[in-house]
């Protein structure tokens, strides 16, 4: 890395640009744990039914998360599936 | 029917109360009929502000408890037609604003004004809760600060859920962020999170940026709406745009661009973003 690339990096973390990493983080944590939609829940409901029509499953190992990011909304689905082996 | 707009934030002293008295004002001196309401029960400070302090007799507890009628409580200011102030009580007792007195002052006050202004009181408890409970409008003024950009996130989902319109299933109320004590000159230092930032975070749309102003405090030593100062200030025309902006009025923002960007700036900012 050159010394040209040292300053600039030390540019680039300005303490703004912290502030708003920061703020991006806790903002979209506090969203998914506050007013998610109130589909939510049934949705993910129905996502475990039909996972586990397919697959056994443990209900635990089912994330559903909704995070806004700009002006769209991102819908995270996280399965943890049990070792297929044992399923199959 | 008059349009209720709420000034709320969450966090205190962001420029809610200047805020609401200089988009009340801007309003009537746009001809608009305008009531701005004070909501900090125990602890006004809208009259200060309008400079009409000296001239509460009556307050909105005393309306709701029908003390007195809300024509003795109004206070009309002296500089500008149309313009009228409800101060909020000194009382400390919590209780005394309830949901069915501020609905029933709202409604009495909708069939005589073009607009009622919510000065809404910090924090999320009673005060609070009932200033945004029956807006149209909301306006959610913010410093571009990280503690204000948090509570003002939280305010806005609190507007979606605990508002009268959220909660009869009515067209939600209006949002719009207003971006207060703003410095472009820290925001190019990379010290102050600029507004592109801040919308990006809170995604709605953008009703102005006031820039931190040194007449703000002159407007409030006189107890004068900023917008009605003889002087035409920088943060004074800032609102006055906004007020337009909320008007309808297709205003181009300022004080939020660099009058001109130098090559070595942009050197720089494109660097920044290809590390970033």
């Amino acid at each position: 890395m050159s010394i040209m690339d040292y300053i600039f990096r030390q540019r680039s973390k300005s303490t703004a640009n912290i502030a708003k990493e920061r703020l991006q983080i806790i903002v979209s944590h506090e969203r998914s744990t506050r007013n998610g939609p109130d589909y939510l829940p049934m949705l993910r409901e129905e996502l475990i039914k039909v996972i586990a029509k397919y697959v056994d499953i443990d209900q635990d190992q089912v994330k559903v998360e909704l995070e806004r990011s700009g002006n769209c909304s991102i819908l995270e689905l996280n399965i943890t599936l049990p070792d297929l082996v044992t399923t199959e | 029917m008059a349009k209720i707009i709420v000034i709320t934030s969450g966090k205190g002293g962001v420029g809610k109360t200047t805020t609401s008295a200089a988009i009340a004002a801007g309003l009537a001196k746009r001809g608009f009929k305008t009531a701005v309401v004070d909501f900090d029960i125990g602890l006004r400070n809208l009259d200060l502000i309008m400079g009409c302090e000296r001239r509460v007799v009556y307050d909105f507890i005393n309306v709701i408890r029908g003390e007195a009628n809300l024509k003795q409580a109004l206070i009309k200011d002296k500089r500008i037609d149309n313009l009228f102030i409800l101060p909020a009580s000194q009382t400390r007792d919590k209780d005394a604003l309830t949901k069915e007195g501020v609905d029933q002052v709202l409604q009495e006050l909708q069939t005589e004004f073009d607009y009622i202004i919510c000065d809404s009181p910090a924090g999320i408890e009673r005060g609070a809760h009932l200033a945004m409970y029956f807006a149209d409008v909301a306006i959610v003024v913010t410093n571009p600060e990280v503690s204000s950009v948090r509570d003002s996130d939280r305010m806005l989902g609190l507007l979606a859920s605990k508002s009268r319109r959220a909660e009869q299933g009515l067209e939600p109320i209006k949002e719009h962020l207003l971006l207060t004590r703003y410095s472009l000159t820290r925001v190019q230092k990379g010290e102050m999170l600029g507004v592109d930032d801040i919308l990006e975070i809170l995604a709605i749309p953008l009703l102005g940026v006031i820039p931190e102003s040194q007449a703000v405090l002159r407007a409030s030593n006189a107890g004068v709406p900023i917008t009605l100062l003889d002087e035409l200030t920088d943060a004074g025309q800032a609102y006055l745009d906004s007020v337009a902006r909320l008007l309808g009025e297709d205003i181009p923002h300022r004080f939020v661009k660099p009058e001109k960007k130098g090559f070595l700036s942009r050197l720089f900012k494109s660097r920044e973003e290809t590390i970033a």
